[in-house]
């Protein structure tokens, strides 16, 4: 049987996202992917993936998997969320955010409640088996494409795997990165603020501006100060940029995230900078943003920035515990899995407290 | 003409701020233009009405040097009619649930329905650009007759094929969704089809007629269509709506 992971449990809105299908938003198309592709990138640097592969994007509540291969090499990035691994001889543990774990058939993982963020991502050591859409795997459940047939995962699937076994290198993991929910964010005002008073300008970055529970994929629906047009709320609908914020009739902005539509005919009075687009997918209902103008060079700069920090994640991965390469390389033969899972037990805390 | 940053990864190029054929004639041919010309860093542009998105990657292509680029590119631009294909859409314009509100749209521009059919079905409309949903056409110009701003009020799902207009334009819903627009007719024709090697059916460009069919021949053509049998084909489309 090909190897493949089985979804016992498929969590509140589990679907596969990569960093998204760019190239046909003239037709239409969203680009979907990663609402916080840092994060997905992270989970893939953990367990060796390229950056950009296709993982599992998991909002509040996460799946209960068993693996249907001989080994598979799992990670999970997204705030404090933990992996609960039970595997297939009884044993249980506890297994931190931005640390790899190889699992064995008949193995089962959980991810609980998504801790600190508002999603968090599996990656896979070598990814899912799938067709990509148009070039990429990123799930577009409205239009009912891409991922696993175009939708969140169900109880029953089986996600098939390219690799049957993990890669021959031990578990790493990276030290703690600091990804939190965006609190200050900022933007380059336009394509439209000359549909806005200065007042509008000013409120909107001098306010905080709270997350409705209108938060999903699409976009992020704000409350707070009304910001004024000076002619009317309707443009002759142009292309939408990621991060974009554009304010309706009724004055509230809503920024647009991975599943934006390609076009639309409201003005846009700003949008976030590349570097801070992430965190905005971290954030929940009931979370206060406050924005701050920019200029076009320093977004770069901060792209830039982070584009070197992710580069040179791989570099920080390290071996696994206090115990050092020399229980990694152990563990990587195989020897003493079972010393470990026993040691864990008895700890009876989440190996991130070690 | 002018450049607009919309944040650090796009960057507009707006010709004006209507809906006009030479403006969206000169979008076209500047997309043309940037496409052929394969700049490292660009990832993608999307023509619109009046201007054109260029999507790009800062950290390849910094955004000053875009500029530069365009510039270059727009100097002695012409705007290009495309050589689009022709369509004829078999339509039903008949019903409380194709049609919701043909009664609306004719008390508003003062017409009886059967006229605001005849208006709708009688111009050959232009595909400007695709946007708002996969596949969804927003074409022009509709009859002056025919213009009428947005619903007030939005409904929450508006079924898929259903046919509208608003502000001047016509559109088909290609998936089933939300939508502000004033539903006059519905197509059995899928501008977004998943099962077709051509999932999007339309481009900027084509040039679209909407051919009025009785109910039961609709329905015979939604049956095929949900099965996934109804051609792809301008020509064997064409002989379809005739043929009703």
């Amino acid at each position: 049987m090909s190897p493949a992971l089985r979804v016992v449990e498929p969590g509140l809105l589990t679907a596969i996202q990569d960093l998204g299908r760019t190239g046909y938003q003239r037709l239409g198309i969203p680009v979907s992917g990663a609402i916080d592709s840092v994060a997905l990138r992270a989970a893939n640097v953990v367990v060796g993936n390229p950056q950009g592969m296709a993982g599992l994007e998991i909002a509040l509540v996460g799946p209960t998997l068993e693996v249907e291969a001989e080994s598979v090499r799992v990670a999970v990035c997204g705030g404090a969320t933990v992996l609960t691994i039970e595997s297939a001889n009884g044993d249980a543990r506890r297994v931190r955010a931005l640390e790899s774990v190889t699992l064995e058939r008949g193995d089962r993982f959980r991810i609980g409640s998504v801790e600190g963020t508002a999603v968090a991502y599996v990656a896979v050591a070598g990814g899912f088996d799938l067709q990509p859409f148009l070039g990429s795997l990123s799930t577009y459940v409205r239009g009912g494409f891409g991922g696993l047939e175009g939708r969140a995962l169900r109880k029953g699937d089986w996600l098939p795997l390219k690799r049957g076994t993990a890669p021959d290198r031990a578990d790493l993991r990276l030290e703690e990165l600091d990804l939190p929910p965006a609190h200050l964010v900022r933007v380059m005002p336009g394509p439209q603020d000359d549909w806005f008073t200065c007042e509008a300008m000013a409120a909107f970055l001098g306010s905080d501006y709270v997350v409705t529970r209108d938060a999903d994929r699409m976009g992020l629906r704000l409350d707070g100060p009304r910001l004024e047009h000076t002619k009317g709320a309707n443009i002759v609908s142009d292309a939408i940029a990621p991060g974009a914020i554009q304010v309706p009739g009724n004055g509230l902005p809503i920024v647009l995230l991975a599943d934006r539509q390609a076009t639309g005919g409201y003005p846009k009075i700003a949008t976030v900078i590349s570097a801070d687009l992430p965190a905005l997918g971290r954030v929940s209902p009931g979370a206060k943003v406050r924005f701050a103008a920019v200029s076009l060079e320093q977004a770069e700069a901060a792209r830039v920035g982070l584009e070197a920090r992710l580069r040179g994640l791989e570099q920080e991965l390290v071996p696994i515990g206090p115990r050092g390469p020399e229980l990694a390389r152990l563990l990587s033969l195989n020897l003493i899995s079972g010393v470990t899972n026993a040691q864990h037990l008895e700890d009876d805390e989440p190996p991130s407290m070690r | 003409m002018k450049l607009l940053a919309s944040g650090d990864t796009a960057l507009v190029v707006e010709f004006g701020d209507t809906v006009d054929r030479q403006i969206n004639a000169q979008v076209l041919a500047l997309a043309e233009r940037v496409d052929a010309a394969a700049i490292a860093g660009i990832v993608e542009t999307v023509p619109t009405f009046r201007s054109l998105m260029i999507h790009y990657d800062p950290t390849v292509l910094p955004g000053r040097v875009l500029r530069d680029h365009v510039e270059r590119l727009l100097d002695g631009l012409e705007g290009v009619e495309l050589s689009g294909d022709n369509w004829v859409l078999p339509t039903c314009y008949e019903g409380e649930d194709l049609a919701p509100d043909l009664e609306d749209v004719a008390r508003g521009t003062g017409l009886d329905p059967a006229e605001v059919v005849a208006l709708h079905s009688a111009t050959t409309y232009r595909v400007y650009c695709l946007g708002f949903l996969p596949g969804y056409p927003y074409m022009g110009d509709t009859p002056d007759k025919l213009m009428l701003p947005r619903r007030e009020t939005p409904r929450v799902r508006v079924p898929m094929g259903s046919v509208c207009i608003a502000v001047g334009l016509t559109g088909v819903y290609s998936l089933d969704s939300p939508g502000g627009w004033h539903l006059i007719a519905r197509t059995p024709v899928r501008l977004f089809e998943l099962r077709r090697p051509r999932a999007v059916l339309l481009k900027p460009g084509d040039r679209v007629r909407f051919a009025p069919v009785p109910r039961e021949v609709f329905d015979e053509l939604e049956a095929r269509a949900a099965e996934g049998r109804l051609p792809a084909d301008p020509v064997e489309l064409a002989a379809l709506g005739r043929a009703a």
